[in-house]
């Protein structure tokens, strides 16, 4: 028996004027990896918004272990729920260490400084995430993959139940995007963290995630296992282009690419 | 590059001895600020002697006015590191932004009105505190665009916010009496001459009280480096902890002006001499600015007096000459490599 750790029924966001969720529902168990696919503009990051309590929906609900959404107080939220954004701007001139230290605020109050026990959940992070090095250094001097890697860490010395993650891999070489998923497979493996991401790479969402939402215009067109979701039915409609599904030879994992030259010579 | 050697995160205990090492310099400064001025006095006499004109000179002079200067440096340099953390702009600064000009002009107006009915002394530091949160608050509404902050937006909206309460103050000046306007020059110039000590209490009540909520919000102005949603998201309510810093700076500015006038820079230059060499660390730095911009104003005011003694310069025109080539070079930075001070 598994126990639900997020499940959204039929919610609806946006902007206003501008609505960009259309009635969309997933159930995430605790401890499984989901990745959120779908086109550009598709509403990937509005729906982790949504999920991370950041945006409120229009229609619908969201529940966390059971409990609505609405109902969880802000920092008992962000004890339950770390958020890793694409941007990830710093004003003034932050160390890595204190950057990842902020990740314990929620577990503080107001006057109380750091504990050895915080520091040592800080360093833990960064020893996961490969950035122990790094600690004295200013984020303004790390490179695109470092600085990444360093929110991960931030979200990590939060101790959330469920991460979200918006686009968690943009930018990163390939090493880094196995290193990434595999430090986030041990998490769920030794505490159980479920792990919400959008993905703009499909071949990642087969390879790492245990359930796929395809979105497209907001609504969800497919919800299931990688195998179930991403087939080339499915992902000619909703990208819009010819798509090849095949196995990896050595692996027999999904494999996806585009169609080819040859039917995008003929579209023209 | 950086320093590898930096601390890598704050520690209490290096909180506490960078507080005291400066407290130590704050004294420095107090004392040969009361040492030193246009008319050479004994401390030792004026101490001993009350009788001695040391004595009167002392502490009917320079005494109240170290002490201003100690209490609305304190309050512009704490002000100023809250304001930066508020816009996430290290250009960011009570004088630069228009909120002391702001503050200046509600006080000139209560001067003005209430000379005739009596009052003044609550209704002129009410009237800064209002117009400096008048203009606070529309100077961020302003820099909004599509719901981010422009940093460069919020340094023209502070010009011309500047520029406008300069010409209101102004306006004042050519329509009010001769003894209005020297002290609206006062005010526009900043000084912290003849000061009273019923003055000294009231910007130390005022700016200690909004220290002590500053203080509490110190962690929460981390968290709002990051950025609004990622603060929200590690449990901060952005939208109180905006109104606390808005209406928190606005009584303090209100406060500082109202005795001293518009002294700007000062929250530029100490908040950014401190985060350079001890890190970005609220919980640090908003102490540090407090003691800090005590001990760079009492210094300034020191020069101020004896620069061209007998004669003196007001306060302000010595911030503003180290403070105007200080946010050039800063922002010179600030355009190879955005926000990252």
């Amino acid at each position: 028996m598994t126990t639900t750790a997020m499940r959204a029924s039929a919610i609806s966001a946006g902007y206003p004027g501008v609505p960009v969720l259309h009635g969309v529902s997933l159930e995430v168990a605790a401890g499984e990896m989901l990745a959120i696919v779908g086109p550009n503009g598709a509403g990937k990051s509005t729906l982790l918004k949504v999920l991370g309590g950041s945006m409120k929906v229009t229609g619908g609900s969201v529940d966390l272990f059971g409990r609505s959404l609405g109902s969880i107080e802000r920092r008992e939220l962000a004890r339950t729920v770390a958020s890793v954004g694409q941007e990830n701007a710093v004003a003034f001139r932050f160390t890595v260490l204190e950057i990842v230290l902020m990740g314990r605020a929620p577990h503080l109050g107001a006057f109380r400084f750091e504990s050895r026990h915080d520091l040592e959940i800080a360093t833990a992070a960064l020893e996961r995430f490969d950035l122990l090095h790094l600690a004295r250094r200013h984020v303004q001097e790390l490179s695109g993959g470092e600085r990444k890697r360093v929110f991960l860490a931030r979200a990590l010395a939060q101790e959330p139940k469920i991460a979200l993650l918006d686009e968690p891999t943009a930018f990163l070489d390939l090493k880094h995007i196995a290193e990434i998923f595999a430090r986030f497979r041990e998490l769920s493996a030794e505490r159980g963290m479920t792990v919400i991401a959008t993905l703009h790479d499909l071949n990642a969402a087969a390879l790492y995630a245990d359930r796929v939402l395809l979105l497209s215009s907001g609504t969800a067109v497919a919800y299931g296992t990688p195998d179930e979701v991403l087939t080339a039915e499915n992902l000619e409609r909703v990208y819009e282009t010819g798509v090849y599904v095949g196995r990896n030879p050595s692996t027999g994992g999904l494999m996806i690419l585009p169609a080819g030259t040859a039917s995008a010579r003929q579209q023209v | 590059m950086s320093e590898q050697t930096g601390a890598a995160h704050l520690t209490r205990g290096r909180m506490f001895s960078i507080l005291g090492a400066l407290i130590v310099l704050l004294i420095v400064c107090a004392v040969a600020a009361a040492s030193f001025g246009s008319a050479h006095i004994s401390l030792a006499r004026a101490f001993t002697d009350p009788m001695s004109p040391d004595h009167a000179i002392f502490f009917a002079a320079r005494l109240p006015r170290v002490l201003m200067g100690v209490v609305v440096g304190a309050v512009l340099a704490a002000v100023g590191a809250a304001l930066q953390a508020l816009v996430r702009n290290p250009l960011a600064e009570g004088g630069i932004l228009g909120i002391s000009g702001g503050g200046a002009l509600g006080a000139i107006i209560a001067l003005v009105i209430f000379a005739r009915f009596g009052g003044g002394e609550v209704a002129v530091p009410l009237c800064a505190f209002g117009a400096a949160l008048l203009s606070t608050v529309a100077v961020y509404r302003l820099a909004m665009v599509d719901g981010q902050l422009e940093p460069f937006t919020l340094l023209l909206v502070g010009v011309i916010f500047n520029a406008f309460w300069g010409a209101a103050i102004m306006l004042v000046n050519s329509a009010v009496n001769f003894y209005f306007a020297h002290s609206i020059l006062f005010w526009l110039m900043g000084s912290l001459e003849a000061p009273t000590y019923s003055e000294v209490v009231m910007v130390a009540l005022l700016g200690l009280a909004g220290f002590a909520v500053l203080m509490f919000r110190a962690r929460d102005m981390n968290l709002l480096s990051l950025g609004d949603e990622s603060a929200a998201e590690l449990g901060v309510d952005v939208d109180v902890l905006r109104r606390t810093i808005f209406v928190t700076t606005s009584v303090m500015i209100g406060a500082a002006v109202s005795v001293s006038g518009i002294i700007s820079f000062v929250g530029l230059i100490v908040p950014h001499t401190l985060r350079l060499v001890f890190g970005a660390d609220h919980r640090l730095l908003l102490p540090a600015s407090l003691i800090g911009g005590a001990a760079f104003m009492v210094a300034a005011d020191l020069v101020a007096r004896v620069a061209i003694a007998p004669a003196e310069i007001p306060v302000g025109a010595i911030t503003a000459l180290c403070g105007g080539p200080f946010f050039i070079y800063m922002l010179r930075r600030e355009g190879r490599r955005p926000l990252s001070l």
